[in-house]
């Protein structure tokens, strides 16, 4: 187990470097005068210019400046944003709980649909049922979901007006920043209804950032049922007379999940790339609109810290999933 | 005694069906795949003839829907002529998106060709050399692999600047890894087979194994992965189109049409509707060709 434990952690530090390099090489691709690109400034004196180059330490050796932003990133010093002139990680930090909130519920809401679909698919293999849950789940793959989001916007806020069209809570309540999680923040508050409205917000962004997971969860659960109620355990279960809700409930679902989450640890990334659709969608203050405005404001240090927080925790979470997936399965953990 | 026939010279022998015919027996029997193939058929013939189909050009301006709306023409107040209805700008909406196939098809092609034919080297090198080559080249993908698509795409477009052709290197890049990883696992099984040992043995260089011996009977895998990624090609680039770095605001690219409407959901809800039922529509249309693919070509996939 250690051994395994330590090829898993020792594959990723390379890779992490790597990203380091790749974040680091981007911003030096920007085409113009570097001066302009991280400050922002433009028309200075030569002497000024020359100064903050000097300032800023890109008079320097690169593989000097690439170790002293490696230096940097370890202790969570990802640069200044061009535009607030505050740290990049601060900025990570204020939006990334309205980022978190909604795809968890996203998460929750692709988990608690799309998991009994795909069992009931399977457990009704070739019926209609089944048919009209992979005929959704692919649309659901194949759905533009900013397309899906104006579309519910439309149908949801406009026509019958049920559902809020942005942000994430009215104008009509003040309530105080603790956690950055509005649900929770809401209920710290002393503002009456307040937490009804931020949960309405909510509804349909859940739903458009966690429509492509939803499929893919459906249609990995309904695979991976199929195989599993094949094996001979599954036919020994039902002869010795056990229910028929029993067997798929207990002996089949308990190992078809393996794979399943898997595929649930896979869609962290699916749901930051969502996210930044979703939340121009919907206005939704997190990290994806920030990164979109980032880019359109040439804020290159932010979009740099950005990309490269995010590709840490995308790899952080699939190593969890890969050290899981070794738990639950000896045969890859005992796999050389 | 009994008969016993024996089966004559001229007795015709059935001939065994050839390996293209049995993936496309096997793609006739799905009826997903047929449809998609239909609508993808539909596309192209939209897209090649799009001169001849469209009703008007897809830049022409009319200006009697600039001052009042031409919604389509089940609605109230439309415009016979404009059966999609007419964008904001007085533009026909279904010529603008039947001149948009071409552009989804194009950007379909280009991202699929550039991603396929880097990702068939970097595996082909990867599984061909191990060793160093095979490191670097599989911990580039994996750092490449850990960045989400979409923000990959975009980081890079904000360094290449917008448009159509820079959007679609963009998205290219980020789909190399999954090629390169067929490509060299498929590779890494074929390599030790008596074929390539026979081939080997009988004095082929190294490209020539790579390119002729092995690489055919890798490609299986692949074609499934490039039908898909065509698909998701069309999002992505639509997705950076309505984010603003993508195709530019008179191209009529379906993404970059929404962008535009975005602001008109209330006023010209058509504006918004159509174009994304196009995007819709297409890429269903590749994922059920491409599951079809998949089931013909790899038996035991096939659930």
């Amino acid at each position: 187990m250690l051994r395994f434990l330590l090829t898993r952690i020792g594959l990723v530090i390379p890779t992490f470097l790597g990203i380091i390099l790749l974040t680091f090489v981007l911003i030096r691709l920007v085409p113009g005068d570097p001066v302009e690109v991280r400050v922002g400034e433009r028309g200075i004196s030569p002497e000024r210019h020359a100064q903050l180059l000097h300032d800023m330490g890109l008079d320097r050796p690169l593989y000097v400046q690439f170790f002293d932003y490696v230096g940097g990133v370890l202790q969570g010093d990802l640069g200044t944003s061009v535009v607030t002139q505050r740290p990049v990680m601060d900025e990570f930090l204020t939006l990334f709980p309205a980022t978190l909130e909604l795809a968890v519920f996203a998460m929750l809401f692709a988990v608690l649909i799309g998991l009994p679909a795909g069992v009931l698919a399977a457990v009704k293999r070739g019926s209609i049922y089944d048919h009209a849950v992979m005929g959704t789940s692919l649309t659901g793959y194949s759905m533009p979901i900013f397309w899906w989001g104006l579309l519910l916007i439309l149908l949801f806020s406009v026509t019958l007006d049920w559902t809020p069209v942005a942000k994430r809570l009215s104008d009509d309540y003040f309530v105080d920043e603790v956690t950055g999680f509005m649900l929770i923040d809401t209920l710290l508050s002393d503002e009456p209804g307040s937490f009804l409205n931020a949960l309405h917000h909510l509804v349909l962004p859940t739903i458009v950032l966690g429509t492509v997971p939803l499929a893919v969860i459906a249609r990995m659960t309904r695979s991976a049922m199929l195989e599993v109620l094949g094996e001979d355990y599954i036919r020994t279960a039902r002869a010795k007379g056990l229910s028929s809700l029993r067997v798929v409930a207990i002996h089949a679902l308990r190992n078809a999940l393996v794979p399943v989450v898997t595929v649930i640890g896979l869609q962290v990334g699916t749901l930051m790339g969502g996210a930044i659709l979703t939340e121009s969608v919907f206005s939704w203050p997190g990290i994806g609109k920030w990164l979109v405005e980032s880019i359109a404001r040439r804020d290159y240090p932010a979009l740099q810290g950005g990309v490269l927080v995010i590709a840490a925790l995308v790899m952080t979470i699939n190593l969890v999933v890969d050290l899981l997936y070794g738990l639950l399965n000896p045969r890859i953990r005992h796999r050389r | 005694m009994t008969d016993i026939t024996i089966p004559s010279a001229a007795e015709p022998v059935s001939r065994p069906i050839s390996p293209s015919r049995e993936v496309w027996l096997s793609l006739k029997a799905n009826k997903g795949a047929m449809a998609g193939l239909t609508v993808i058929v539909l596309l192209i013939l939209a897209a090649v003839f799009a001169d001849l189909v469209a009703p008007f050009s897809y830049s022409a301006v009319f200006k009697e829907c600039v001052t009042k709306a031409c919604p389509p023409i089940w609605q109230e107040g439309s415009d016979s002529r404009f059966i999609l209805g007419a964008d904001s700008v007085g533009r026909d909406l279904l010529s603008r998106l039947i001149y948009g196939a071409r552009y989804s098809l194009f950007i379909g092609t280009i991202v699929v060709t550039i991603s396929l034919a880097a990702g068939i080297l970097f595996g082909l090198l990867s599984g061909f050399f191990r060793g160093v080559v095979d490191i670097l080249v599989m911990r580039a993908m994996d750092i490449i692999l850990s960045v989400p698509s979409l923000l990959l795409a975009l980081a890079i477009v904000a360094i290449l600047g917008s448009g159509l052709l820079n959007a679609m290197i963009a998205v290219a890049i980020t789909y190399i890894p999954h090629y390169a990883r067929l490509a060299r696992a498929a590779v890494l099984t074929e390599l030790p087979k008596d074929y390539v040992t026979a081939s080997r043995v009988a004095g082929a260089g190294t490209l020539r194994l790579m390119l002729s011996t092995v690489l055919p009977n890798c490609l299986a895998p692949l074609i499934v992965q490039a039908t898909l990624s065509f698909s998701t090609a069309i999002l992505d680039a639509a997705a950076l189109g309505f984010l603003g770095y993508g195709a530019q605001a008179p191209t009529p690219e379906w993404g970059t049409m929404l962008a535009d409407a975005r602001t008109l959901i209330r006023s010209m809800p058509w504006v918004v509707t159509f174009p994304g039922l196009a995007i819709l529509i297409t890429v269903l249309a590749f994922n059920l060709l491409g599951d079809g693919l998949r089931d013909a070509l790899d038996p035991k996939l096939k659930r």
